[in-house]
């Protein structure tokens, strides 16, 4: 049904787009209109949302570089596998092959693994990086627009700074894609970006090609407590669901009125198109299954709700983040395909924190089909994910669940891949994907692990002992003991 | 003799039952703190609640209760330090750790705060800590308002930034983390003072405010010391402080009790240093981001460092310089260190992944060991009861599956004076409650 109705308005889309390129506007009034009567013109620039559906498109390009293969080491594929003595072979900025023993190409750069370890390029499903840049001083405090309960209109990337110091410390941690997301005081707090983790001018540079939008949501205490304060609604928590209600109500009328308007366009019938709404396009294109619900949410009970409220208004949620007690109810997520992204060690500092527990992860990957991941939400848990995710896993077999490492790994990789939707791309280490690569000086899984090479897209970002590949960002240049980090 | 023993001992107040117990544990990998590092196949004899005995393949006592360690590794319980542990429970719903009343700053002492039955101390405990330094925290004053907008509500803290106004934001106490009423090791081990941004911010505005404030402030004292009966019929000049921080601020300017300085820029830092050289009062350095930029004026003024070795971003204007090599560059000058976890409540049993991270960046392993257990015990004077595997102190030890810094390593057995305390938390009651879904009736019939 969904599917359908994103069809016809494709279908719209590419029509109106048509008349663009086939009957230009002419100019001075002439008298163009009385040629072609039925056919209505099309839309100034701007005014219809799918022409140019993503308007800050990405110039991501790959940093240069040379097929590779990385030799011997253990191979975490993030695919489930731990592969012994294995060979990964990287072409063209694409994994070419993954498996023990494989023959290496000539003209390849080989890199001794032995002794080391091999996972795919971290992935971070919620991130603040550049909108809440280092320092944190209100100048770089640009995460929140707290204005509104409801700011779907905004987009994190128009906040990004690229130049936040802390992108540099989270590929030294081995991040190589992330997740940045507008911050949780609002009910609906805008878009996020998915971002290729490399040392950029702008903000595009950085977009991660293809990948699809997200909404980022929050529930709870933080959006009560913002507007409560602010004597508004929401005040409550039943508050907040009439807010998100009432935003989803909008979305579905506005979507209903574009889909009217690019029907009566195809029939060649006269139509008076609706103003475009940024927030309401951002709404609709959730109701579309185009973009994706990331919802801050900690409580069981409140989850639930949720997932009642996107069934109600036809989305799916992608994942809820936080989800401090998504133990609770690990069936029911499980059951409807939601992914958790969760911490192992943040628990207590507010009531819905309270309940949180280390298990939290372990538990929701032992229900069937369940979908764990760990996140950081932190500029400096970014830089240790593999850590967060060593605790999770010890908690969860202290409970008593056989769980294996090349499991685990997958908390960092390939889940959170598929919970921000560029699964297809990267995440684990197969063939045709790209090569977002780190090697590990121990098992990822000890406290003495440290990165000491990055791959991403098969290029070296990062190298612990080769200063070219250590870049810094503009802000700290020429400050005190510049480089000594 | 047990009971002999247990007469003599200055503690014995406190003692349980089970304190009484002999316990022998045998072939343990025994990392000490103190000299031997380490013993590699160990038996650590436990007795009246102190370590009475350990070395390489001794017998257990007749009698005693014996823990085959089967090659597991025994190392003294860790430190939190820099800790809120007991002096906070839900944050957002308030804690017990700042001070916003002009007649009550240096006054302020956390050991009348301390609530042994806290849900975050068992959890603690868990992580290997069995004791705490608890620290007030201190204020930032005009320059909290500035900097402290709304990112609280982005994340998942709700803020703890304290908006006080004191120039000295009160006495820290080091607390043991067993399972009793008076959790109180040692009271008044240290006076916290904002330096810095914060420093400024309670002072007024700026940072040269406050070295004026804070010497007046001593001089005051000095002049309150000499002239108490003048000061008490009222025959004396009107002092700012109230009597009762005067009071409070006795040893510090008597240099008995050290001055913990908040503290992170390296000018900032030797700013403080040649304070406390100049006004004669002891000073220990807590933050010291910059620290291994002026690593060898702390070395030389023999002034301790508390210090989180994570702190690596540039996150103020007053850590551009921060490093994860901080902890191992000033270990390596010479400098006591203590590691500290991020905010030393819900999140202290990170304090053994710290400690691993420190080594990862440099530090030798038995430094860090020391930097959890002996270096805070040393620093806050109660190095002759606890912090090391000694014979004659305090049995605070725990026994893990492996090297305790690893996260993959559980602890097995945790004694605090003796006291054997129980594997449990509400977390993991929450998660037993909750393993199977299955169950016929609702997870609220399920308890212990």
């Amino acid at each position: 049904m969904r599917l359908w109705t994103w069809a016809v308005a494709l279908v719209a889309a590419l029509t109106v787009a048509g008349c663009a390129t086939t009957a230009p506007v002419a100019k001075g009034g002439e008298k163009s209109a009385e040629v072609a009567p039925a056919k209505p013109r099309p839309l100034p620039p701007g005014l219809d949302p799918m022409v140019r559906a993503d308007a800050f498109p990405s110039t991501y390009k790959p940093l240069p570089s040379h097929p590779t293969a990385i030799v011997g080491a253990q191979v975490f594929t993030g695919a489930g596998q731990l592969i012994e003595n294995g060979v990964v072979l990287l072409k063209d900025g694409k994994i070419e092959a993954v498996g023990p023993g494989l023959a290496v190409p000539a003209g390849y750069d080989v890199v001794q693994g032995k002794g080391k370890w091999v996972t795919p390029g971290l992935i971070d499903a919620h991130s603040h990086l550049g909108v809440y840049a280092s320092p944190s001083v209100w100048a770089n405090s640009d995460g929140n627009e707290l204005t509104n309960p409801v700011t779907a209109e905004v987009w994190a990337e128009h906040s990004v700074w690229p130049q936040d110091p802390g992108f540099n410390t989270a590929r030294i941690g081995g991040v190589t894609s992330l997740l940045v997301l507008p911050g949780s005081g609002n009910l609906i707090g805008g878009r996020g970006v998915v971002l290729r983790n490399i040392p950029a001018r702008t903000v595009q540079d950085m977009k991660f090609p293809e990948a699809p939008y997200v909404l980022k949501m929050a529930c709870g205490e933080n959006p009560k407590r913002v507007y409560g304060s602010k004597n508004r609604a929401p005040s409550t928590r039943m508050g907040n669901v009439a807010g998100y209600r009432a935003a989803w109500i909008n979305a579905a009328d506005y979507q209903r009125k574009w889909d009217e308007y690019r029907a009566k366009v195809a029939k060649g019938e006269k139509a008076d198109p609706p103003k475009r709404d940024l927030g309401l396009d951002t709404l609709s294109g959730v109701l579309r299954g185009e973009i994706l619900v990331e919802n801050h949410c900690y409580r069981a009970d409140e989850m639930a709700q949720m997932i009642d409220i996107s069934k109600e208004f036809g989305y799916h949620i992608a994942a809820f983040h936080h989800a401090v007690e998504a133990y609770k109810i690990a069936d029911l997520l499980a059951e409807n395909g939601i992914c958790v992204a969760t911490w192992a060690n943040w628990w207590g500092e507010k009531m819905e924190m309270l309940d949180g527990i280390e298990a939290n992860a372990a538990m929701v990957n032992a229900a069937k089909g369940g979908c764990a991941i760990i996140k950081s939400d932190d500029p400096d848990l970014i830089q240790r994910l593999n850590q967060e995710a060593a605790e999770a896993l010890a908690a969860g077999r202290a409970a008593g669940y056989q769980i294996s490492e090349a499991e685990a790994i997958k908390w960092i990789t390939s889940n959170p891949a598929k919970a921000i939707g560029i699964a297809k791309q990267t995440g684990s280490l197969e063939p045709g994907k790209r090569a977002d690569i780190v090697i590990w000086d121990h098992d990822p899984f000890s406290i003495y692990a440290r990165t000491e090479r990055v791959y991403l897209d098969g290029a070296i970002s990062y190298d612990r002992f080769d200063p070219r590949y250590q870049p810094r960002s503009d802000f700290e240049l020429g400050q005190t003991a510049e480089g000594a980090r | 003799m047990r009971k002999a023993l247990l007469g003599a001992c200055a503690f014995a107040a406190l003692a349980s039952a089970a304190q009484a117990e002999t316990i022998a544990i045998t072939h343990a990998h025994i990392l000490t703190a103190a000299s031997p590092g380490e013993i590699a196949d160990g038996t650590l004899v436990i007795r009246d609640g102190k370590i009475a005995t350990l070395g390489t393949g001794a017998a257990a006592p007749a009698g005693a209760r014996v823990i085959d360690a089967k090659g597991a590794t025994l190392a003294p319980g860790f430190f939190a330090t820099n800790s809120s542990l007991g002096s906070v429970e839900v944050n957002s719903l308030g804690n017990d750790l700042s001070v916003d009343n002009p007649e009550i700053g240096a006054a302020f002492d956390i050991q009348y705060t301390l609530n042994p039955e806290s849900i975050l101390l068992p959890v603690a405990r868990l992580g290997g800590l069995t004791s705490a330094i608890v620290m007030p925290k201190p204020g930032r004053g005009r320059r909290g308002a500035e900097d402290d907008d709304e990112t609280s509500s982005f994340t998942a803290g709700a803020g703890s930034e304290s908006n006080s106004h004191a120039l000295f934001a009160g006495q820290a106490a080091v607390v043991h983390l067993g399972k009793g009423d008076n959790i109180v090791t040692r009271a008044k081990v240290g006076m916290v003072v904002p330096f810095g941004q914060a420093g400024a911010g309670v002072a007024g505005g700026a940072r040269g405010a406050e070295f004026v404030a804070l010497k007046a402030a001593l001089q005051d004292v000095r002049d309150y010391m000499k002239n108490k009966a003048a000061y008490d019929r009222a025959g004396f000049r009107q002092l700012p402080l109230s009597k009762a921080d005067l009071e409070a601020l006795i040893p510090v300017v008597q240099g008995k009790m050290p001055v913990i300085a908040d503290v992170h820029r390296a000018s900032d830092i030797r700013a403080v240093l040649k304070l406390a050289h100049d006004e004669g009062f002891k000073v220990i350095l807590d933050g010291a981001e910059e620290g291994w930029l002026v690593a060898a004026d702390i070395a030389k003024a023999g002034v301790p460092v508390l210090l989180n070795p994570t702190n690596d971003r540039p996150e103020s204007y007053e850590t551009l310089a921060a490093t994860m090599d901080n902890a191992a560059r000033l270990q390596a000058a010479g400098v006591t260190v203590a590691l500290e976890s991020e905010g030393g409540d819900y999140r202290a049993r990170e304090t053994r992944y710290d400690a691993g991270n420190a080594v990862s960046h440099g530090m030798p392993y038995a430094a860090a060991l020391a930097a959890v257990t002996i270096n805070p015990a040393k620093i806050f004077g109660v190095s002759e009861r606890t912090g090391s595997l000694e014979p004659g102190k305090d049995a605070d030890l725990v026994l893990w599956t492996g090297d305790p810094f690893e996260p993959l390593s559980q602890p097995v057995a945790i004694f605090i004076q003796g006291v054997q305390q129980t594997m449990t938390s509400r977390q993991l009651e929450l998660r037993d409650r909750y393993k199977d879904l299955a169950r016929p009736l609702p997870p609220g019939y399920t308890h212990p």
